[in-house]
């Protein structure tokens, strides 16, 4: 009569190696390849860091794939020590390896010793079908998607610059967009502020924009300033982001945000905008230059005509908008060139597109600087400040 | 002759042109020629020290001149020049 599977199972374990999770723990940086050989399902609830995962009805087919060296030690496990001590003497007697051995207990002993556990995050059926044209980037890919739903993008202003990018944004699944904007809509504002509608001038634009973003992708958790940025709550506000979207309409908040952004090392996508021109650069603290290596000093008020209100084509906003949120994703994904040192020149009436260099200035009186030096009181202040700001107000 | 990019804000001061084309051989020569054409701009350009406003820009086709020779960096014809003021400006 041919054994049984049990007796099979004891034969096998009384001369494969079995090794205790202990030991595994203590040898994970030795050299050693885990290996995982439960089913997918199964890796997918958690597993070992590190692990390499070849489900055990895959082992012939694949196990080249993840351990080529038949020389190299190799740590088998399964959910309790059965299965991986089948797959050990396959990998000794049909496979040629030299050194496998089969950890004992499986990975329900080493969730009970209190060992580390890895729980890889999924999508949902929803999510895969939503971002399914990202999946299929290689650029994005899942990890990349789980990047952008992890990325915190913090959106100073719900207006010209600021709903373009948003919707983008939210669109692309960035899972936590904040904003900043203490202003209501305005009917003048819908020309060109595209995530507000006519039945919501007068509600904040904060509130308005979350309602929009919601039922675009309620993946995104929206995060609301009804505040004015200031000296005050500029560093509260922006600890934590990833990165921030700038559209400032004036210089003081301008600096401010620039030595705050530099202190707290978070990069910056700036665009401005006025008539049909718009510029557009990333400012990526110490790896690039900062807002005050390109412009040390605010021009004269008279020179500074974004203090006022001006004419702007409506679709100007969308098109920086747009290449700001464009800039922000390439970070998120770090992938491409971002525009750091480069400041882009969008000429929409002559269609054309130009850039100029921007250097680091080795003088900077902010990023020359430890990001730790940089006091409370120095945050924002520029020469003749108070001149400036009574000029354009 | 070198083409000189006028931004938004300087234009009124230039009859409303986008480029025009000025005499010179260095960007000292051009931007004076420039503010000798359209009195307006030389103190919008200059300070007072006859040195460049350090809130305006300028550029030779894509590098800033005060890391090449400033205003004595030579030009030649086909060069551009692109004058930039500080610009803060999202739309609210």
């Amino acid at each position: 009569m041919s054994p049984s599977g049990a007796e099979v199972l004891r034969e096998i374990k009384s001369r494969i190696d079995e090794v205790d999770p202990a030991v595994v723990h203590e040898q994970m940086t030795n050299g050693s390849v885990l290996v995982d050989v439960r089913e997918t399902d199964e890796f997918a609830a958690g597993h070992i860091p590190g692990a390499k995962h070849v489900p055990r009805s895959m082992l012939e087919s694949r196990i080249e794939g993840a351990v080529p060296d038949r020389s190299q030690h190799v740590v088998l496990y399964c959910a309790s020590g059965n299965r991986s001590a089948w797959a050990a003497r396959t990998l000794l007697d049909d496979l040629g390896y030299d050194s496998v051995e089969s950890m004992t207990g499986g990975f329900t002993l080493w969730k009970d010793r209190g060992y580390e556990v890895e729980v890889p995050r999924t999508m949902s059926a929803e999510q895969r079908e939503r971002y399914s044209r990202h999946l299929l980037l290689d650029e994005v890919g899942i990890e990349g998607q789980q990047k952008l739903l992890d990325a915190k993008v913090l959106l100073l202003g719900a207006g010209g610059l600021g709903s373009p990018a948003a919707l983008y944004l939210a669109a692309a699944g960035v899972g936590t967009l904040g904003i900043v904007d203490n202003d209501t809509v305005d009917v003048s504002n819908l020309q060109r502020q595209v995530i507000h509608t006519t039945d919501r001038v007068g509600v904040l634009k904060v509130d308005s924009a979350e309602e929009t973003i919601k039922a675009l992708n309620p993946d995104v958790n929206v995060v609301k300033y009804p505040v004015r940025l200031d000296a005050e709550n500029i560093m509260d506000i922006l600890i934590g982001y990833d990165i921030v979207v700038d559209g400032l309409d004036n210089f003081p908040t301008r600096y401010l945000l620039n030595d705050a952004s530099v202190r707290l090392r978070i990069p910056i996508v700036s665009a401005a905008i006025l008539g049909f021109e718009g510029q557009l650069s990333v400012f990526k603290p110490y790896d690039g230059p900062c807002y005050r290596c390109l412009f040390p000093t605010p021009p004269p008020a008279d020179m500074a005509p974004s203090c006022g209100a001006n004419g702007v084509l409506g679709v100007l906003p969308g098109t920086m908008g747009l290449l700001q949120a464009t800039e922000v994703i390439k970070l998120i994904l770090d992938v491409g060139d971002p525009a750091i040192g480069r400041l882009l020149l969008y000429d929409a009436l002559a269609a054309r597109m130009t850039e100029v260099k921007i250097r680091r200035d080795p003088d900077c009186p902010i990023c020359s600087r430890a990001p730790e030096d940089i006091r409370d009181d120095e945050l924002g202040v520029f020469p003749d400040y108070e001149a400036f700001c009574a000029g354009a107000h | 002759m070198a083409t000189v990019r006028i931004p938004p804000v300087l234009r009124a001061s230039v009859g409303g042109e986008k480029e025009l084309t000025a005499d010179g051989s260095s960007v000292g020569e051009i931007l004076r020629s420039l503010a000798d054409d359209h009195p307006q701009t030389q103190s919008q350009l200059f300070a007072a020290d006859g040195g460049l406003n350090r809130y305006v820009n300028v550029y030779l086709n894509d590098e800033d001149v005060r890391v090449l020779d400033g205003l004595d960096t030579s030009v030649g014809e086909a060069d551009t020049l692109v004058i930039l003021p500080a610009m803060a400006g999202g739309s609210r």
